[in-house]
């Protein structure tokens, strides 16, 4: 893929009062990506969709489209449409009203606007709903119009701010893959804005997760995953044991640390180049950890004794919550292969816990 | 739920029998006057005779074939009606704008706002029409500064009292609330979202309006114009006392048949024809509203 950015985001600032809502963001969104904005309610992620759209003024910085400013535009002569979290369907227009409301809008020949609303409904697999009003269309079909309407006149990014967030669990799962299949197939830039972190590592090709206003880490889904540069991104994207410790010896990629009530750990592997004395946290996934009544632990496994403390039976996992020395709670999970049997431990069992030594990642202070 | 239905005719009760008692029936029995004699001295003649021992009905169509024999009440209604739709479009041209300046501002200026609307039921609808006649006087502040400015010209001298434009203004002064009102209950429901998303596909301002705000306000713009449409038609205080000679409408005539002319069987005529208009002008308007 050729690497040309869309979209910069460059130093972008907005305030309300003494809230400070973005602190010079900068990004680089690239044409065709799949580009996500996660975060916790109140982190900047809808502001920056809105000065993107164009609804609200910024205070500092720049956004560029193809490298040219977009911010002497109004939202009506942005190349980008945003699908809104309520959708926002027009409700005394039908269907095919809807849809062919921004080809009417860019003044569009009527003959063509109706061979074009009725490709659209086609592709988003709706064609026989053109003469109902919304009202009578359920959530997931909402939806799909919404976006019908917002890709119908081909603009240069779409912009969706917690689309599925209104729709039930099974049907959220659908309308991703369906989200991901409609946006490889048309080629058109989206960029997502969820609170939900698994939603953001299922649809994206990269996640910008946002803490109060600032950009904590970009990257791709996986990478966000395993090498996460702060706790908070360690602790907002999936479940994450955060162990504290200090960092005693450094050997090229192997770290050794001093973990708080445990002990010496070793790290391979790893990514961060920490000072020799600071204080830093080891990340530590639960699906990595081994728990077994007696673990043999290998030459590089990491090894402690604990008791379950609590356990959470989700069905296909347990999830596992272990005391370990010095009250130092872990959480581990096994997957419930076995059926016709719940769980594997107990609360108060004695358990043994291993992980190897590039399973952690460090994150500093 | 099935045994729950009589509760809820039981609960309706009361406001059927006060529309059956204090509406339908004088309704009806105004019908049955309009074909009745007028009596000597007013009110009305039996509606049977003795004759030979036997009881005859004495009614007749002669109210009616007076009212269709010439035009002079047809052009009443119609300038009745005209008054009507001119007011109800002032009212909406200006009520429009200032129920959506009021829906779209701040909550709590919204509150001040609106009591500021309904702020003139709190004086008495006579004593401010006579307020108006105050301003409008011939000897009053306004009239004396306007034929002062056109005197300036070599224009003038005007009068405002007793015409139809003091007539208009006063009849959208007292009708103003009740187009605003319904307008701002309709306008302040609506989700501003569907701006922004018109707005990102391409609208501008105009167009945002007019294919968004004003279509999904059409039940407000009804609601509103037959609140102020119906009471203007059948109007006849203001034209009292503001309207002279020229500014007579039906109302007028029906008060005058009942109350100097003594003939209570043609105001019954004409009572009958107003509020068979009214009834028409709010079923087309529900039928205008039931519509996408």
């Amino acid at each position: 893929m050729e690497i040309t950015a869309l979209l910069e985001i460059v130093d972008v600032s907005r305030h309300f009062d003494t809230f400070l809502a973005l602190d010079k963001v900068s990004l680089h969104i690239k044409a065709g990506e799949f580009f996500t904005l996660l975060g916790p309610s109140g982190c900047g992620k809808t502001t920056l969709l809105r000065l993107i759209a164009g609804f609200d003024q910024l205070d500092g910085g720049d956004i560029l489209l193809d490298g040219k400013s977009i911010l002497p535009a109004s939202p009506e002569h942005r190349p980008l449409h945003t699908i809104f979290q309520n959708y926002a369907l027009f409700p005394h227009m039908t269907v095919a009203e809807n849809v062919a409301f921004p080809l009417r809008m860019a003044g569009i020949a009527k003959k063509d606007i109706q061979a074009r609303v009725a490709e659209a409904l086609e592709d988003v697999r709706l064609p026989d709903k053109a003469r109902q009003y919304p009202d009578a269309l359920s959530g997931g079909q909402k939806q799909r119009i919404a976006i019908a309407r917002a890709l119908v006149n081909r603009p240069r990014l779409l912009l969706l701010d917690e689309p599925l967030s209104a729709l039930d669990a099974k049907l959220r799962e659908q309308m991703q893959i369906e989200l991901i299949n409609l946006q490889k197939d048309i080629g058109i830039t989206f960029i997502y804005v969820t609170h939900d972190q698994s939603e953001a590592l299922a649809l994206s090709h990269r996640i910008a997760v946002m803490d109060c206003g600032r950009i904590a880490q970009v990257d791709v889904p996986s990478r966000l995953y395993g090498f996460p540069n702060s706790r908070f991104v360690a602790d907002f994207i999936g479940k994450c044991n955060l162990l504290e410790g200090k960092v005693r010896d450094q050997q090229g990629d192997c770290v050794t640390v001093e973990l708080d009530g445990l002990g010496i750990v070793y790290v391979c592997r790893s990514e961060t180049k920490p000072a020799i004395g600071s204080r830093c946290a080891l990340t530590l996934r639960p699906e990595k950890i081994r728990i077994a009544p007696t673990v043999r632990p290998a030459d590089d496994e990491s090894h402690f004794t604990g008791h379950v403390h609590d356990l959470l039976y989700l069905g296909d996992v347990t999830v596992y919550l272990v005391t370990l020395a010095n009250g130092v709670l872990l959480e581990t999970l096994l997957a419930n292969s076995a059926s016709g049997r719940a769980n594997f431990f107990e609360v108060g069992d004695q358990v043994e816990v291993a992980w190897s030594c590039d399973a952690g990642h460090l994150v500093l202070d | 739920m099935q045994g729950k239905s009589w509760y809820k005719y039981l609960l309706s009760l009361p406001p059927m029998a006060y529309l059956l008692i204090f509406f339908a029936a004088p309704t009806l029995i105004m019908l049955f006057a309009s074909f009745r004699y007028a009596g000597e001295y007013g009110g009305l003649a039996p509606w049977y005779l003795h004759e030979n021992g036997r009881l005859t009905l004495d009614l007749t169509l002669e109210n009616w074939q007076r009212l269709l024999g010439t035009d002079i009440y047809l052009r009443l209604f119609l300038k009745s009606i005209g008054y009507a739709v001119v007011t109800t479009l002032i009212c909406m041209l200006m009520g429009y704008p200032l129920a959506l300046m009021i829906a779209r501002s701040g909550r709590k200026s919204r509150d001040l706002l609106l009591l500021l609307v309904i702020l003139p039921f709190w004086s008495n609808f006579l004593v401010r029409i006579y307020a108006w006649m105050i301003i409008f006087s011939p000897v009053g502040a306004l009239t004396r500064m306007l034929n002062g400015v056109l005197d300036l010209f070599g224009a003038g001298p005007i009068t405002l009292m007793f015409s139809p434009t003091a007539m208009l203004v006063c009849l959208v002064y007292v009708h103003l609330p009740f187009m605003v009102l319904p307008l701002y209950a309709n306008l302040e429901k609506h989700d501003l979202d569907l701006l922004d998303a018109a707005q990102d596909l391409g609208a501008g301002k105009w167009r945002q309006f007019w294919l968004i705000t004003w279509p999904l306000s059409l039940s407000g713009v009804i609601a509103g114009s037959i609140l102020v449409f119906i009471p203007v038609l059948g109007m006849f205080a203001i034209p009292d006392l503001l309207g002279g000679i020229d500014g007579i409408m039906i109302g007028n005539v029906i008060k005058q048949q009942f109350m100097e002319s003594r003939d209570w069987p043609f105001g019954s005529v004409l009572s009958m024809v107003l509020t068979v208009t009214a009834v028409a002008v709010v079923l087309l308007g529900s039928r205008l509203g039931q519509r996408r």
